[in-house]
């Protein structure tokens, strides 16, 4: 839902003319000659008993862009009693929706934006505050390869063809009853699907008998629709929502930071008090490989196979485990708890894999799994993203070689992974030869760790690694 | 005596030599083409909707594997439990010494009727009193074509022959709308095709709502309101079921829909044709009977017609089998020599869909109607599901119930339920309606916790009369 109104402006072609019209010169124009201004005004939520501090959003009655009568229900609030619906104040039109079904606000604050004309409507939805801090990120696969190992490039590769297909039956809805695509037959599932994802019955093939567009084809044409962004190949689909990225940035404004990234910054800013230093490795990574391939099966991810393998080596060398809290003492960890960053929708988290020294491959699996679908869904406990004692980071998904990493307070230090790539060796026996490396550059508090510990612990890591046996037991 | 529907029969031990004419089955509608097989079906869709609901397990922490079902052993479950029903009554009726005569009924005149096979024969037979009980059939407007298998009414429905990927619904009344709650439960997709401006027309505004957001919105439910099918084809030749609807009010052609299947649910039309009911001069207004409040039959000439009654159905009065059983035991009771005169208002009905909806008494619109009228205040109390635990631990905190009343003295106009059990829970409005128990003698009353009763209990107690009840009998306002 939150991206709806982005899909919904890309199949409204005027849309984003008429925000740059109104930039240049309409704006004077208009007041000159109307007399009465057009507001946006806003839909505050309401005190429904005396009691009530925050209401939730049960549903939205209307959607973005309906017609408004003073006097009509537009939302149903769930107060601390019962739900009620709420009337709207004004005529007009529902420009904005601020507040998604389901998340709570305030009493007094605003959650939805009304419009008094048509064209006001895009107006108000560029007003709407983006990626409001409460909002949960939407199911979207484009957060997936940044949060977990499992590449999403073979399912990008079978999407484009997809893409392609539903690109160019568009407009050529075969409906016999259609009337050459002026009418469009659709099971009623299917058209509660398009309006919530803001899909055009129009451009979908229908699978169903006699043509029919049934649910199934809405979802694939919506899952296309997402992908297509970077693809290049859909004119007119979605190719100006924007690519699988993190969207509704508007350029040239100016956003303020959410609680998480104020968070992130604050916390960098802290790191610059702490002395580092950075030893790189790099390690051939084929037996791993080969190791994740047999059991990838039984749920194993490589996030977690490298955690096992990093608390192995933290094992054996505690003092890099440890920390500097006080900048007089080491503070001698007595768990391993291995932070891993995950990059979710407007932020950067932390879940943490604790005693992955001691914790199963195959537990340490299932539980990464599990914080990674709490971290996305904005329920991570404290307890699950504060208490690591080393940090993880990897980019080797996006075909990062290498990289530092910044050091997170409280902890001693972290290692950033970058990717796994063929490369072009020379082996001691003089010959040529290709194995496939990773490089790891491991950041540390120099006021714990020392060059030669950091450098111990790595050679260690890099000989685990490369001999992956212990890893499974 | 003559009837037809033989509900209420076994209540008739009042020494009276009692035969019935039964031109189908025994039973009737209910028994075999509605409340039974209907309850037999709600009680499958209910629990599949449940099961299905992985989200609704999983919060009691619960996971079910993927849950399915077998068509015909739903079907045959209905069945089944109608021939169950249908020879239980047989028995009953048998064993109560009731004579059952199989045939179609005629009057001939005043206490003298025929039974046969129809037409000229026949068998003449005198009888003191005559209750005709011949209820009602399946309403097919016209321009609707039913083929009895893509278009249908609830009596194909009810047999369950198959479950179509996609059937529009005539009539978003109870019938209508408990069939949406089957066939959504069991992966169909419905379309509501109603006349009137607003769903669900027959219930409280308020109710509504809240039903259609709880009962419509979030299933693969869409509607089109404020039109009429005016004409309805059957499937044929791979091609699916045409309906053309026309703007209800004015007439203009609005849309054609193509659809796997239609239920037509337009209500129900009286089943009076062949009675002979020329012989003792009574014409049928729209097809129903017209009686009085004794439900004693009314002639031409706005006469009474001597020992001739009629219940049910038929005679339009309330169409619900419990109505109908209850204008019988008032007949019967008059028959036996006591006066009885029965109170519609206190008579509850009931939606099975999951979560129920009940009511008895007045709604909101029709209490302040009423109250405009004759001069007095109307209030509401209302209270959710979401503060009984009971309703909680089930994880069915979605519920609504609504009681209004008369503030001055107590008096419960209607009550109105939405929610887990509302069908069951209704009783007790309604006895205390029949009864003509105020509130404030109501309220002290104790329920059992946790039980969904307390919401009751919650409504009578939040309600704000100015009246106090008091040990000494209160001189009753006239």
């Amino acid at each position: 839902m939150a991206h709806s109104h982005l899909l919904q402006s890309s199949f409204i072609p005027t849309a984003p003319a008429s925000l740059r019209r109104r930039g240049v010169c309409a704006a004077p124009v208009r007041q000159r000659t109307h007399l009465i201004q057009s507001k946006i005004r806003e839909i505050f939520m309401p005190a429904l008993s005396s009691t009530m501090t925050e209401g939730k959003i049960v549903s939205w009655i209307k959607s973005e862009g309906d017609k408004l009568s003073k006097g009509e229900s537009v939302v149903v609030v769930e107060s601390d009693k019962a739900d009620m619906d709420v009337e709207s104040f004004y005529d007009g039109y529902l420009a904005a929706i601020v507040v998604d079904e389901g998340l709570s606000a305030a009493v007094g604050s605003t959650i939805a934006l009304l419009a008094e004309t048509e064209e006001e409507i895009a107006l108000a939805q560029s007003q709407k505050p983006s990626s409001a801090s409460v909002s949960v990120p939407p199911a979207a696969n484009n957060d997936a390869p940044k949060a977990a190992e499992e590449i999403p490039t073979p399912v990008a590769a079978a999407a484009t063809p997809a893409v392609k297909a539903s690109v160019g039956a568009l407009g050529s809805a075969v409906h016999p009853a259609s009337e050459g695509g002026k009418r469009v037959v659709a099971s009623p599932y299917a058209k509660k699907l398009a309006k919530d994802f803001g899909v055009d019955l129009r451009g979908i093939v229908g699978s169903g008998p006699n043509g029919r567009v049934v649910a199934k084809d809405v979802e694939a044409a919506f899952a296309a629709a997402k992908l297509s962004g970077g693809s290049g190949g859909g004119a007119t689909v979605a190719s100006e929502a924007a690519e699988a990225k993190p969207s509704g940035v508007e350029l040239g404004s100016v956003v303020p930071f959410t609680t998480m990234q104020s968070a992130v910054s604050r916390n960098m800013v802290e790191s610059l008090g702490v002395p580092t230093f950075r030893v790189g490795y790099t390690i051939t990574t084929d037996a791993l490989d080969a190791l994740y391939k047999k059991i990838k099966s039984k749920g194993v991810t490589m996030t977690a196979l490298l955690a096992k393998a990093t608390a192995l080596a933290l094992a054996k060398h505690p003092v890099v485990n440890s920390s500097c809290r006080d900048g007089k003492s080491f503070t001698y960890n007595s768990h391993i708890n291995i932070a891993v960053a995950v990059a979710i929708d407007g932020g950067l988290i932390t879940p943490v894999l604790q005693d992955a020294d001691k914790i199963d491959i195959y537990s340490l699996s299932r539980k990464w799994k599990e914080l990674v679908d709490k971290a996305r869904a904005k329920q991570l406990q404290p307890n699950e993203y504060t208490t690591g004692t080393f940090t993880l980071s990897n980019l080797g998904m996006f075909g990062v070689d290498r990289f530092d990493a910044i050091l997170p307070p409280g902890t001693g230090a972290i290692m950033a992974v970058g990717a796994s790539q063929p490369t072009l060796v020379g082996t001691k026996d003089g010959r040529i030869g290709l194995k496939t490396q990773m490089q790891v550059n491991v950041t540390a508090d120099h006021r714990v760790i020392y060059g030669a510990d950091l450098a111990a612990f790595l050679q260690t890591l890099s000989k685990i690694i490369e001999d992956p046996k212990d890893l499974t037991l | 005596m003559f009837i037809n529907t033989a509900m209420f029969l076994v209540r008739t031990p009042n020494g009276l030599k009692t035969a019935i004419i039964e031109g189908d089955v025994v039973g009737g509608t209910c028994v075999n083409r509605g409340c039974v097989p209907s309850k037999a079906l709600l009680a499958v869709s209910g629990r599949m909707r449940e099961l299905q609901n992985e989200h609704h397990m999983k919060s009691f922490g619960l996971q079910v594997a993927a849950a399915g079902y077998d068509r015909q052993g739903v079907a045959d479950h209905a069945n089944n439990l109608a021939s169950k029903i249908r020879s239980n009554l047989t028995n009953s009726l048998k064993a109560l010494g009731v004579d059952i005569l199989t045939g179609v009924g005629t009057i001939l005149g005043p206490q003298t009727l025929k039974y046969g096979k129809g037409g000229s024969g026949g068998t003449a037979i005198t009888a003191k009193d005559i209750i005709i009980a011949t209820g009602s059939v399946p309403l097919v407007p016209k321009g609707i074509e039913v083929d009895g298998k893509s278009v249908i009414t609830s009596d194909h429905a009810l047999k369950l022959e198959y479950v179509p990927d996609w059937i529009a619904i005539v009539g978003s009344g109870y019938i209508g709308l408990e069939f949406s709650d089957v066939y959504t439960a069991l992966g169909s997709e419905v379309t509501f095709i109603e006349a009137l401006d607003q769903l669900m027309p027959g219930f409280d505004p308020e109710i509504g709502k809240l039903a259609q957001r709880v009962l419509i919105n979030p299933r693969k439910i869409d509607y089109h309101t404020g039109v009429f099918a005016s004409k309805i084809t059957p499937a044929k030749d791979g091609k699916p079921v045409q309906i053309e609807l026309i703007d209800a009010k004015t007439k203009e052609p609005k849309d054609v829909l193509e659809v796997d299947a239609a239920l037509i649910a337009t209500g129900r039309a009286p089943f009076t044709q062949g009675l002979g009911l020329e012989n003792i001069n009574v014409q049928t207004q729209r097809g129903f009977i017209p009686v009085d409040e004794r439900m004693r039959v009314i002639d031409a000439n706005g006469k009474l017609v001597p020992r001739l009654y009629c219940i049910g159905d038929a005679n339009g009065k309330m169409m619900l089998a419990h109505a109908a059983s209850a204008q019988g035991i008032s007949v019967v009771e008059q028959v036996s020599g006591k006066d009885h005169v029965l109170n519609h208002l206190s008579i509850p009905a009931a939606c099975f869909t999951h979560p129920e909806i009940s009511m008895v008494g007045l709604t909101e619109p029709q209490a302040r109607e009423k109250a405009e009228k004759e001069g007095f205040e109307v209030s509401v109390a209302k209270t959710s599901f979401k503060a009984n635990t009971k309703a909680l631990a089930e994880n069915e905190g979605e519920g609504l119930a609504k009681l209004i009343y008369r503030p001055d003295n107590g008096e419960i106009l209607g009550v109105h339920i939405f929610g887990l059990h509302a069908a069951d829970l209704i009783h007790e409005a309604s006895n205390a309606i029949a009864m003509g128990t105020r509130i404030q003698e109501i309220k002290f009353a104790v329920h059992a916790h946790p039980t969904l009763s307390e919401v009751l209990d919650e409504l009578f107690k939040s309600a704000k009369v100015k009246v106090t009840s008091s040990p000494v009998a209160e001189p009753v306002s006239v």
